[in-house]
């Protein structure tokens, strides 16, 4: 009867009664006898409201707690934790005290009343005002009168959850309870078997180890329980209902184990055990688990396994066949080393980092003598996962086995022998983060910097381009250290990649070379200003083959990332444009846009270097500018036509004007700005060098001939699209107007798409306001007119024009941009303009490379495709249904270019609704709208929404039937499909296994190449479908 | 592969992987048929995957280029392939891997043959004669196990 005497004691607390509890005494009524489970929730709020207070509900509650039946008492105990539940905040000290006291005598009556007792109990750990005291002996009672393991799921949850929340708010009291907290979780523990629950205890195990409890004599125990799960084999249930993962699983259970060193004794034989495994996801846990071991554990806890985890590391890595395995295991032995190097030597025991590396070393070293066979390249990783585990340790690993290598090089004398020498040796020459040395040490391979010098050198010297191609990359990583290559080593690299560029025919070779270049050139422009450039130079400008023009140019662009270099090479790329403009050295238009590639190149490093900008701005955009004005003036003259007049050229020029624009500061680009605006709307040229120009040049005239001034619109757009949006262009309205008079006269495709191009990025960047209305009116009523009057020949500028404006308004959420994106809309169904219309989106939704993206600095808003497609989507499908026969082609090349523009899970989610659509453009005889259809699906197949399982048959039809298409590109691209289709369920394609086989065998036939190897992927894949170790 | 067991050759010989083939503007006009050829055939096995080691038959040269015959004209294709050891007990899956592939990859007009590159297994005749034999090729496959590792072998990771 001890239950009645605490209910005493909690009687006693109540002074005074309300005057009217009938309701109360209803609810509890019906909740205890009348079985309604939601009278709890009333209650609560009643409490919450402070309608009656916690003790008038223990009052009311009076009869039911001391009934005779245990389940009435439960009922009872039930009401009041689910009220605790709610109310555990507004309880004071007292209160709880007296509560606590109550449960706690509960927990030894009957076993129905338990759960709701420990529901009770978990709602009062989280007071606030726990008295002091109180968290030692609710765990005291609970460990003493509750057996964990043989309660409910949601009980034993409980149970954890009180232990989580007393250790969160009451440590220090906790800790006076001594190993004996350790020694009832561990008994509460021992058995556990939900997974759920598991992650619970896990963390509480956690929390023991980390916050530093007293274990006792209970290290072993404490192991046993936690241990019992390693390596841990869950595989979640169908749906997955808890979202517990294996992985989540692992990396608690290895934060435990691998928490304290004290462990250490008993983890690291079972990690060796383990080991042995045969499963493979067993053996990449106990890697890892051991890699973490590496943090806590030193080398006393080490010593005594070392040799036996060595030989069962190495033993994975020599024989597995799987990159995990593989990985984990170098991690592991990184971790080990690191470890070791870590432990403080004292001074009569021998270093243990060196024994243990000795012991690597013997096990590793020999295989590298044998360039030839398998085992080179295992041990190879192993050595140098050692050695990247810390300073210390990359000494002892270089000093033994750089001397062997370098030794084995001079030795060997064929050629894949002595690359792979070499690929080794590249990998020890390169340090990684932990082996660095610190400031002011000498990096490890300074002893061996001669050899290592002549080796590289003897290599580039070579004819064999693997050998030449490791033979820079080792040369990379020495340039990048201090002190590893001397002055006369700089010189004589840079001689020999200036040879390798002009000499090397190998494109591998060439790229490898210039790369190299590129970063030497970085750390020692000097020498390569000396040496390499003017050898270039005098080889692009001598009558020479395109291919080794082609490779000095590329060069050139690669060694310019120092301002000195630039200075230094760009003018000889200028000068290559000048001599072709004045046809004093031939050159293609192929070698002219290769140098204009080039000098771009070297312009996007002007965002890094201010004065990089400053220089282009100051000599190459002018001189690019006039050479570019001389060419277009002179164009009416007959005989030599320079290639600067040319559509590619001029389009090469203008990414070097605008990226070099994009990266100019304030005042060099309101310069910029005023030069150009000035050039191109009165003709002002006196900042153009050699000023040999005619005055009056008017270059936004539209002009008969297609060469002429007017395409330079081009660069006008480079210079002024690109420039910060803080810059004002001056005399932008007459600028505005002569553009768009230019775009509505001239009949030249370039230039007035380039200044339909131009006339957008100036309105994108123009601040809302009432000018930019007012220019937008003026210019959607010029359009309108053109548009409607269907006899005039200047519908084709209008649209032009409309595009570029709407695409201009799109992009910065313009209110206007709907109405032009609706004319667009409408013109799908136009006769003349429908098609390109339909192309028209394509420009509208990708990112145009030369005007209105982000480098230009446009005003683009994040997600304006997805918005577009939100707001438009409907529209298209509408207008699909209800256009014309032959024109519903243009509305699905418009939805395939909409559709093809969208990020992949945007795709995905709106595929549903399209699917229909996408399957009758894969039926539509057009084969761009076909091949657009097809790479649209293909990514999006690779992991296919629920919608798609439904269409299967309709899909599979379409798509082998496309299989045998006149066009390659189509070919190919549903070949690939069907490829992607094989990743589906196998359930759910199994049934069209047979009949993929058979329209692909035809394919197999096919009379290009290309289609036989996608053929012969998807075949293979299709195969492997359903057949015993295929999936 | 357990930890116990050890591979009947743990430390073979490696060889140098040929890159990929190259394009040419011929490959991507549309109007020039491409006729199957030798580097064809060698591209479809070269990266058939070993039965024992984590690497492929190229790479272990087990297949060259040069032991590849094929006449598009004729429709035969014959491919010799050498075991990496005269005792090779995989040899006969080695050949199995590759005619399964042959017969996955080429259209049935081909008669397909392979073989063992003459003097270079002990029992060189008896591997030639079994997968010589339309019959026993079929029965292999029917056997779970055994197409099982040939899947192995033709698995690519690739996609």
């Amino acid at each position: 009867m001890r239950g009645r005497l605490s209910l005493k004691l909690l009687a006693a607390l109540v002074f005074r009664m309300a005057a009217d509890n009938s309701l109360l005494l209803g609810l509890v009524e019906e909740f205890v006898s009348g079985q309604v489970d939601s009278k709890a929730t009333e209650t609560a709020s009643g409490v919450k409201t402070g309608q009656f207070t916690i003790l008038q509900l223990v009052e009311a509650l009076g009869l039911s707690l001391t009934s005779s039946q245990p389940h009435t008492r439960g009922r009872g105990v039930q009401l009041l934790s689910q009220v605790l539940q709610e109310c555990y905040s507004c309880l004071s000290e007292r209160e709880v005290e007296v509560l606590i006291t109550f449960y706690e005598n509960r927990l030894k009556d009957h076993y129905v009343i338990t759960p709701h007792v420990l529901q009770g109990l978990k709602a009062l750990t989280k007071c606030s005002v726990l008295p002091p005291g109180s968290a030692v002996s609710i765990l005291r009672s609970i460990f003493q009168d509750v057996h964990v393991q043989s309660l409910m799921l949601a009980e034993r949850s409980c149970v954890y959850n009180i232990l989580i929340s007393l250790m969160e708010s009451r440590e220090e009291e906790l800790k006076g309870l001594g190993a004996d907290f350790t020694f009832g979780f561990v008994q509460s523990v021992d058995g556990e078997r939900d997974p759920r629950n598991l992650l619970l205890a896990f963390q509480v195990a956690r929390n023991i180890i980390h916050r530093g409890y007293d274990l006792g004599k209970f290290v072993e125990e404490l192991f046993e329980v936690t241990s019992c799960y390693f390596p841990i084999d869950f595989s979640p249930p169908p749906n997955d209902p808890h979202g517990i993962t294996q992985e989540d699983l692992i990396l608690s259970l290895r934060n435990v184990l691998t928490g304290t060193s004290r462990f250490a004794e008993f983890l690291l034989p079972l990690i060796i055990e383990k080991l042995d495994s045969d499963v493979q996801s067993a053996k990449v846990d106990s890697l890892q688990t051991l890699a973490a071991c590496g943090l806590t554990y030193s080398h006393k806890e080490l010593a005594e396994f070392l040799p036996g985890l060595w030989s069962a590391i190495r033993r994975e890595v020599f024989q597995t066949a799987s990159e995990r395995v593989e990985s984990a295991g170098l991690s592991a032995l990184a971790a080990l080393t690191s470890s070791l190097s870590r432990s403080v030597l004292s001074s009569d025991s021998e270093d243990s980092l060196q024994v243990f590396l000795n012991l690597v070393l013997k096990d590793c070293q020999h295989h590298l003598c044998e360039p030839d066979l398998k085992l080179v390249w295992p041990s190879t990783k192993l050595l140098q996962a050692a050695a990247g585990a810390s300073y210390r340790a990359s000494l002892i690993v270089s000093a033994a086995v750089i001397p062997a290598l370098l030794e084995q090089y001079n030795n060997r004398t064929q050629c894949a022998q002595r690359r792979t020498l070499l690929e080794v040796l590249q990998g020890f020459v390169q340090p990684s983060p932990l082996s660095r040395p610190a400031d002011g040490v000498e990096s490890v391979l300074v002893a061996f910097q001669q050899s290592l010098c002549s080796v590289v050198f003897s290599a580039l010297a070579e004819s064999s381009a693997g050998l030449q191609v490791t033979a820079t990359r080792v040369l990379t990583a020495l340039g990048q250290q201090p002190c590893l290559l001397a002055q006369t080593d700089v010189e004589k690299a840079v001689d020999h990649l200036t040879r390798l560029i002009l000499e090397e025919e190998d494109t591998q070779v060439s790229l490898a070379v210039v790369e190299c270049s590129g970063s030497l050139a970085h750390l020692h422009p000097k020498a390569f200003i000396s040496r390499m450039i003017p050898r270039l130079k005098e080889e692009i400008l001598s009558e020479c083959n395109a291919a080794v023009r082609l490779r000095c140019v590329t060069a050139v662009a690669s060694v310019s990332s120092q301002l000195s270099v630039v200075q230094e090479s760009t003018p000889v790329l200028l000068q290559v444009l000048a001599s072709a403009h004045t046809g004093s050295c031939s050159f293609s238009v192929e070698e002219v846009s290769a140098v204009c590639i080039s000098l771009q190149r070297i312009a996007a490093h002007a965002r890094d270097t201010e004065e990089i900008g400053r220089f282009f701005h100051s000599n190459i955009i002018p001189r690019l500018l006039g050479l570019a004005l001389q060419a277009a003036l002179q164009s009416g003259d007959s005989g030599h036509s320079s290639p600067l007049t040319d559509e590619a050229v001029l389009s090469a020029l203008v990414p070097v004007i605008s990226t070099a624009c994009a990266a100019l500061q304030s005042e060099s680009a309101s310069r910029m700005a005023a030069q150009a605006v000035s050039l191109f709307l009165d003709g002002d040229v006196s900042f153009l060098p050699e000023n040999a120009f005619p005055s009056q040049i008017q270059l936004l005239q539209s002009q008969a001939e297609s060469r002429g001034p007017s395409q330079l619109v081009c660069l006008l757009m480079a210079c002024v699209c690109s420039l910060p949006r803080s810059v004002d262009i001056p005399e932008i309205d007459r600028l505005l107007v002569q553009l768009e008079d230019l775009i509505c006269t001239c009949s030249h495709l370039f230039s007035y798409t380039f200044a339909a191009k131009c006339f957008a990025g100036l309105v994108n960047k123009r601040p809302a306001g009432e000018a930019l209305d007012a220019v937008l009116e003026r210019v959607l009523k010029r359009i309108s007119v053109e548009l409607e009057n269907g006899s005039s020949s200047q519908r084709t500028q209008a649209f032009t024009l409309l595009l570029w404006v709407a695409k201009a308004l799109l992009l910065r959420y313009h209110p206007l941009s709907t109405a032009l994106t609706d004319k667009l809309f409408a013109l799908l169904s136009d006769p003349e303009l429908g098609s390109q219309a339909a192309d028209g989106f394509c420009v509208l939704m990708s990112d145009s490379p030369d005007v209105l993206n982000r480098s230009c600095h446009a005003d683009v808003r994040i997600m304006y495709r997805q918005r577009f497609f939100a707001e438009n989507s409907s529209k298209l499908v509408e207008g699909f249904n209800s256009a014309e026969q032959e024109k519903k082609s243009c509305y699905l090349k418009a939805l395939s270019h909409i559709v093809n523009n969208l990020p992949r899970e945007v795709q995905l989610s709106e595929l549903p609704a399209l699917l229909p659509l996408l399957l009758e453009a894969l039926s539509c005889p057009d084969r761009e709208v076909q091949f657009s259809t097809l790479s649209c699906m293909q990514p999006v197949l690779l992991e296919p929404p629920e919608a798609l399982r439904n269409q299967l048959e309709a899909l599979f039809s379409r798509m082998l039937a496309l299989t045998s298409s006149p066009h390659m590109k189509v070919r190919i691209a549903s070949i690939r499909c069907v490829h992607a289709l094989s990743r589906l369920p196998e359930h759910v394609v199994l049934p069209f296994r047979a009949r993929v086989l058979k329209a692909l065998a035809v394919c197999l036939d096919d009379r290009k190449r290309l289609v036989r190897n996608e053929a012969v992927a998807a075949r293979g894949q299709w195969f492997l479908l359903g057949s015993p170790g295929g999936r | 592969m357990a930890g116990g067991t050890r591979l009947e050759n743990a430390n073979p010989l490696i060889f140098q992987r040929s890159g990929e083939r190259l394009l040419t503007v011929t490959d991507e006009d549309d109007d020039v048929a491409d006729p199957i050829d030798d580097r064809e055939i060698f591209d479809l096995i070269r990266s058939i995957n070993d039965p024992e080691h984590p690497l492929s038959l190229e790479e272990l040269n087990v297949v060259e280029q040069m032991r590849v015959n094929v006449s598009d004209e004729e429709s035969t294709v014959s491919v010799e392939f050498t075991p990496t050891i005269p005792h090779c007990s995989m040899a006969t899956l080695i050949g199995l891997s590759i005619k399964v592939k042959l017969l996955r990859s080429l259209p049935d007009r081909f008669k397909i043959d392979v073989h063992i590159t003459p003097g270079t297994h002990a029992s060189e005749d008896a591997v030639n004669k079994q997968l010589a034999d339309k019959e026993r090729v079929a029965a292999a496959l029917e056997n779970s196990q055994l197409l099982e590792v040939v899947n192995q072998c033709l698995y690519t990771k690739s996609m």
